[in-house]
């Protein structure tokens, strides 16, 4: 299978490990990520304002993008398009909203952006990585399964833009369990944890940094109440959060233990056995080596 | 001394400024304070969410003052548990844009160090810049 | 009847109809009808002078045909029926003109184009009443059987009710034991009576009463409708004990239940206590006698224990027991299937499924019943927080209303609470106080100077401390502006009621409908509170909606007294004015049968039969037949057709005509109500009363294109207050086939819709109708072609 997928800006930069991993797991599925010809960022946050277009002219023009991908056999279906990064996704799938309910806005937005050959016209899906896998089907990830994760404990952290608001969340907003589900289903065991959903303080990590150390303080807390080994999430910004910020952390608070902060594709490739460089450990701030030297690959 | 409002067309004419923005019904608050119960954000902000709410339907521009609106990283949990399906987060960008659009900005990156920068993701960075500044 | 000799009266109506229409003129042209055989004018035909002038002309001229052109049917329809029978006469050869509502008030400062208008309603009138022919109203016997379900406080209220005034009534409860939740509660609000004390002398007295049939256990499996006469099929699960003959019966020995190994939770006490696999389900349960739960008893898993079998010293277990089903006919039916508490997991920001100290409301209830025993089954610690609103008033789980007793229950429980343990810190956190009954506010008050303190702000979630297991919950006091983020040793949630699945079951067994909050839709909020759209069901207590044991008393006592006004009748009158079949047109294409919204047609060699004890009359199925075989008493297609011929004949080529055919609950009402204020609207308009828009078909709208009309309003009630709450869909259908007939002729199908009035939307209609007159203005005239062409 040929999905074309979006990669974005953190995932060509310092979330490179996410990309790096994601693509080895796919492959291992057999599902092949095929790269958007000539994208651009996203945008990263939408505008949620109703006068607000302009800030909906980037996701828009890589939605038109997808035009030709299965005519030119790039790729398989040229009508979704494959996320990884949780903001992406939010972003993307709200501009999908804002269009596909308003047929005048499209225009505007289409009218704009005029000299591109091809017109958005509002029927491309985006799909999650963790949506396609739950598609693909959890019991049958587990078959691809060829190191043991038993025993390691680990705290799904879904943060807000995966599952909130409701009109473009992948899972219950209150209780999603597609994390858990995929967790379970590479053998590791998946922490219930009260944290999970909370936010991490998002992009005041620019200017509240205090802020966002109370906030994610909260949260490697709660996970390290819970006995989680390591934590797992799908967005970069949230992996900032709380793997980057953790030393600023142990600076305030000296008996901090650190936590590895891993992508859940990470988890895959390490589950599905792969090369070693396929995990991208590089950007990892805390270094996950030791606890999977310990946990994992005794 | 407690503080007089007087309900008029200034007040309405703002209500219906921030409403339009953002396309929600303030009115409809029943100010059970769901959203600021929930909200991760809270301790930091001047006033809480439901009061952020109950100045805007009340047409209290002094809103505009608060540091709330600049707190809000739209993170929507109060969004998914509102009983009466208000979007907060709207409202907040909506007091944002207010702002902004008079160019009055939250954020000014030359005043960020340059290893600071160095060291911040750009999925940061944008975020920040796009909803902190004009 | 021979010859037919119609005969037409016009009434001056004191002059309120005579002031504006030229009533000479109407009657010169009438006249000139040669099938009209008498025209009077009277100055008050509804009078006792008029109505004699009507019977003596009647006799004398052997007429066997009336129209009486005078004011709206809704004010002395009854009183002319009443005249025609006294001339000896059907009171279905009668047609009724609307001279005054539609036309004199209406259009008070136009005389003489009202006066032209006149007679084309009268003409109309004379038209329809020549088709018309003679209906005998059609009785059903019958007798005095009542089912009632569900044996909850509305039930056996209802039951005992009916019982005492000697019907036979059938008490059907899916329970083991009859009492329902208010037997669950610890004491009532707001006068703190023990709620088993109130109820326990009633359920004896339900078991008790020679006319009470109880059937315990048991559920409704199938009923086979027909309005006033049910058949009903009951399905008893086995309790595994021999029924009680002679001396063999059980003693209530405890020995078996000593012996039984299995334990469970108890479910009547809300789990928070065991119960064995065999039981009684309650200190109090009637009829009190132990059951054997086949879901964990051994004997049933695997058949590895009959201890309870082999110790019982009368023999009275039989473990081959199977269900059993009963079958009996009622006459009538009253639904009191009650409510369940919302499930705690639509709200999993509280956590009841992961926190051991959140417990719901009910629970409650039976953890404060048991408190004072030492050391209490539940203990509950020393600070305790209610959240009110849990599952209420909430539109994110799509539950917006208020489930009523919520706040009361929670003051009560709190207030018991201090009163037995006057150290407890406990807190209610709400976001509006209803204590709106009788003596509410004041035990609301009484619950202040306890010192529970109120903080007004609802919580927005729980978590647990891992270490003590206490639960923190977050929320705003909105009063202080302050953010509350405290440790709670319990925490209880004020769970919503909703709608149970018992309830959905009937509804669907019985065809009743739901109003928007999901619980039971009554016949008519003001004036039909525990009527069905189903007649011969009554529905009473919290089946209907959320409220608190006095209001379901009283809502019961309520429907037990509709059901004996029903059946105190004997017999009921079906009103001839019902669907029927031309069986010599029918070709048996079964389309009515799926359009009929009650299962009131059937096949019957190869035709299609209507039911008339089912028919309600809605016309659904006319609409639906493709060969005009369905049909309608006293507004057959005939008559529709020739109505419509009557009001277009005079029109002039270059004259307008809107025809609103107006359904006879609200919209004919609307226009009604704008004559009595004297509201004026295009004169162009002409108002033709249906029984509904249903009965509306394509060929008829088409038709009064054809014959002259510009523009076509089929007008009916909101669904949420139709007794036909289908037909606008009807009627749209009808409309879109109508519209693309015109358009095939050039004709803008936009000329014909559907509207919806409440009988309050006099302004609406004279927007729409004056709109309408307007628009039609602006469209290229119909040509004669184009109308003989269509």
């Amino acid at each position: 299978m040929k999905i074309p997928y979006f990669p974005g800006c953190s995932l060509k930069t310092y979330a490179s490990g996410f990309e790096k991993s994601a693509i080895a797991a796919g492959k291992a599925l057999d599902i092949e990520l095929v790269e958007l010809p000539r994208w651009n960022c996203c945008g990263v946050v939408s505008s949620l304002t109703k006068d607000d277009l302009m800030h909906h002219l980037a996701p828009v023009r890589n939605l038109m993008r997808l035009s030709d991908m299965k005519t030119s056999g790039l790729a398989d279906e040229d009508k979704r398009l494959l996320v990884l990064c949780s903001m992406c996704m939010n972003t993307f799938k709200r501009t999908n909203l804002k269009v596909r309910e308003n047929s005048e806005d499209l225009a505007t937005l289409n009218d704009f952006m005029y000299l591109e050959e091809a017109k958005y016209d509002g029927s491309v899906d985006i799909v999650h990585f963790l949506e396609l896998l739950k598609e693909y089907g959890f019991d049958k990830i587990s078959e691809s399964v060829n190191t043991s994760l038993a025993g390691l404990k680990v705290a799904p952290y879904y943060g807000c833009m995966l599952i909130r608001p409701k009109e473009v969340g992948i899972d219950d907003a209150e209780e999603p369990t597609i994390f858990e589900n995929l967790i379970s289903s590479l053998g590791a065991e998946p922490v219930s944890w009260h944290a999970k959903n909370q936010c991490c303080g998002s992009y005041l990590t620019v200017n509240k940094q205090d802020t966002v150390i109370k906030l994610t303080r909260r949260i490697l807390d709660n996970a390290q109440q819970e006995k989680a080994d390591v934590i797992v999430t799908s967005c970069p910004l949230c992996a900032f959060n709380l793997d980057s910020r953790q030393a600023l952390l142990q600076e305030t608070n000296p008996g901090f233990e650190p936590i590895p902060v891993l992508y859940f594709t990470q988890l895959m490739a390490i589950a599905f056995g792969l090369d070693a460089a396929t995990y991208g450990f590089e950007k990892n701030k805390v270094d996950p080596m030791p606890l999977l030297n310990k946990k994992v690959f005794i | 001394m407690a503080k007089k409002i007087k309900l008029d067309d200034k007040t309405q004419a703002f209500q219906k400024l921030v409403e339009d923005l953002c396309g929600q019904n303030t009115a409809k608050c029943d100010q059970c304070g769901t959203c600021s119960g929930g909200c991760p954000f809270v301790e930091d902000m001047d006033i809480t969410p439901a009061e952020l709410m109950r100045k805007v339907m009340l047409g209290q521009e002094d809103v505009l003052e608060s540091e709330t609106m600049w707190i809000c990283a739209t993170c929507n949990t109060c969004t998914v548990r509102c009983p009466r399906k208000l979007d907060v987060s709207k409202i907040a960008e909506a007091l944002r844009q207010i702002r902004l659009r008079n160019e009055i900005d939250q954020l000014d990156i030359g005043k960020i160090s340059r290893e600071e920068i160095k060291e911040l993701p750009q999925i940061a960075l944008i975020a920040a810049l796009r909803k902190l500044s004009s | 009847m021979g010859e037919k000799k119609i005969g037409v009266f016009l009434c001056q109506c004191g002059g309120n109809i005579s002031k504006t229409i030229d009533l000479d003129a109407v009657s010169q042209y009438v006249e000139t009808r040669e099938d009209v055989d008498v025209v009077k004018i009277h100055s008050n035909m509804c009078s006792g002078a008029g109505q004699k002038m009507i019977i003596e002309e009647a006799k004398e001229k052997g007429l066997n045909r009336i129209v009486i052109a005078s004011c709206s049917p809704h004010f002395h329809e009854k009183t002319f029926k009443g005249t025609m029978e006294k001339a000896g006469l059907n009171p279905f050869v009668l047609e009724l003109v609307n001279l005054r509502e539609h036309c004199s008030w209406a259009h008070k400062d136009q005389p003489e184009i009202a006066t032209e208008k006149a007679k084309d309603l009268v003409n109309a009138g004379v038209n329809k009443v020549r088709e018309d022919y003679e209906l005998a109203k059609k009785k059903i016997q019958m007798g005095n059987r009542v089912l009632v379900i569900g044996g909850g406080i509305a039930g056996i209220q209802a039951a005992l009710d009916l019982a005492d005034t000697g019907n036979q009534v059938y008490l059907v409860e899916k329970e083991p034991t009859i009492g329902g939740k208010m037997a669950i509660l610890t004491k009532t609000f707001p006068t703190e009576d023990c709620s088993a004390c109130i109820i326990s002398p009633k359920m004896a007295a339900a078991q008790d009463h020679p006319n009470i049939t109880l059937l315990t256990n048991s559920e409704i499996v199938r009923t086979v409708g027909h309005r006033l006469l049910f058949d009903i099929t009951v399905e008893k699960k086995p309790r595994y004990i021999k029924p009680e003959i002679d001396m063999d019966q059980c003693l209530i020995c405890e020995q078996c239940v000593q012996e039984c190994p299995v334990s469970a939770p108890n479910k009547w006490e809300q789990g928070i206590m065991q119960r064995k696999a065999i039981y009684i389900p309650a200190a109090l349960a009637i009829p009190f006698n132990y059951l054997i739960d086949d879901t964990v008893c051994l004997h049933f898993k695997d058949g590895s224990c009959n201890k309870c079998e082999t110790v019982c010293p009368q023999q009275v277990i039989d473990f081959s027991q199977k269900p059993e089903r009963i079958q009996f006919i009622v006459d009538s039916i009253i639904v009191a299937t009650g409510y369940d508490s919302v499930e705690p997991s639509e709200k999993p920001m509280f956590g009841y499924d992961k926190f051991q100290n959140v417990v719901t409301g009910l629970e409650m209830e039976r953890i404060v019943d048991h408190i004072t025993e030492n050391p209490p089954p539940r203990p509950v610690g020393k600070r305790i927080a209610f959240i009110q609103c849990v599952g209420s008033r909430d539109e994110q789980i799509g539950r917006e209303y208020c489930s009523r007793v919520c706040c009361m229950y929670s003051v009560k429980l709190a207030s018991l609470l201090k009163q037995a343990k006057p150290d407890k810190d406990i807190y209610i956190f709400y976001t509006d106080l209803r204590a709106f009954g009788k003596g509410f506010e004041e035990y609301y008050k009484r619950a202040q100077d306890l010192g529970i303190k109120f903080i007004r702000g609802k919580a927005a979630e729980l978590y647990e401390n891992h270490e003590n297991k206490k639960v923190v919950l977050k929320a705003e006091d909105t009063l202080s502006r302050q953010i509350i983020e405290s440790e709670f040793d319990l925490v209880v949630l004020a769970m919503g009621l909703k709608p149970n699945d018992s309830t959905e079951k009937i509804v669907n067994f019985l065809k009743l409908t739901k109003s928007s909050d999901g619980f039971l839709q009554e016949a008519h909020p003001k004036y039909k509170p525990v009527d069905t759209n189903i007649e011969g069901v009554f529905i009473c207590g919290t089946a209907q909606g959320p409220k608190d044991i006095p209001d379901t008393v009283a809502q019961a006592s309520a429907a037990a007294a509709r059901v004996m006004v029903t059946l105190a009748q004997k017999e009921f009158d079906v009103d001839p004015q019902l669907a029927f079949v031309h069986t010599d047109i029918c070709d048996g294409c079964q389309k009515c049968i799926n359009a009929c919204p009650k299962n009131a047609i059937v096949m019957k060699d190869g035709k299609a039969e209507v039911v008339e004890a089912l028919c309600i009359g809605c016309g659904a199925c006319i609409a639906a037949c493709p060969v005009e075989a369905l049909d309608f008493h006293n507004s057959t297609n005939l008559q529709m057709y020739r109505t419509v011929d009557g009001i277009l004949e005079e029109k002039n080529p270059e004259e307008n005509r809107l025809v609103i055919f107006a359904d006879n609950t609200c919209t004919y009402r609307v226009a009604d109500a704008l004559g009595i204020r004297k509201m004026k609207y295009d004169i162009d308009a002409r108002i033709i009363r249906v029984p509904s828009s249903a009965r509306i078909t394509t060929n008829l709208i088409v038709h009064a294109v054809k014959m002259g009309a510009d523009a076509v309003v089929l007008g009916d009630c909101p669904a949420a207050s139709s007794q036909f709450p289908w037909s606008r869909e009807v009627a749209e259908k009808s409309i879109a086939a109508a519209a693309a007939i015109l358009e095939n002729e050039g004709i803008e199908g936009k000329r014909i819709y559907f509207e919806e009035f409440t009988a309050g939307d006099l302004v609406k209609f004279t927007t729409l109708v004056n709109g309408l007159g307007a628009q039609v203005k602006q469209f290229t005239r119909i040509t004669e072609q184009q109308r003989k062409d269509i």
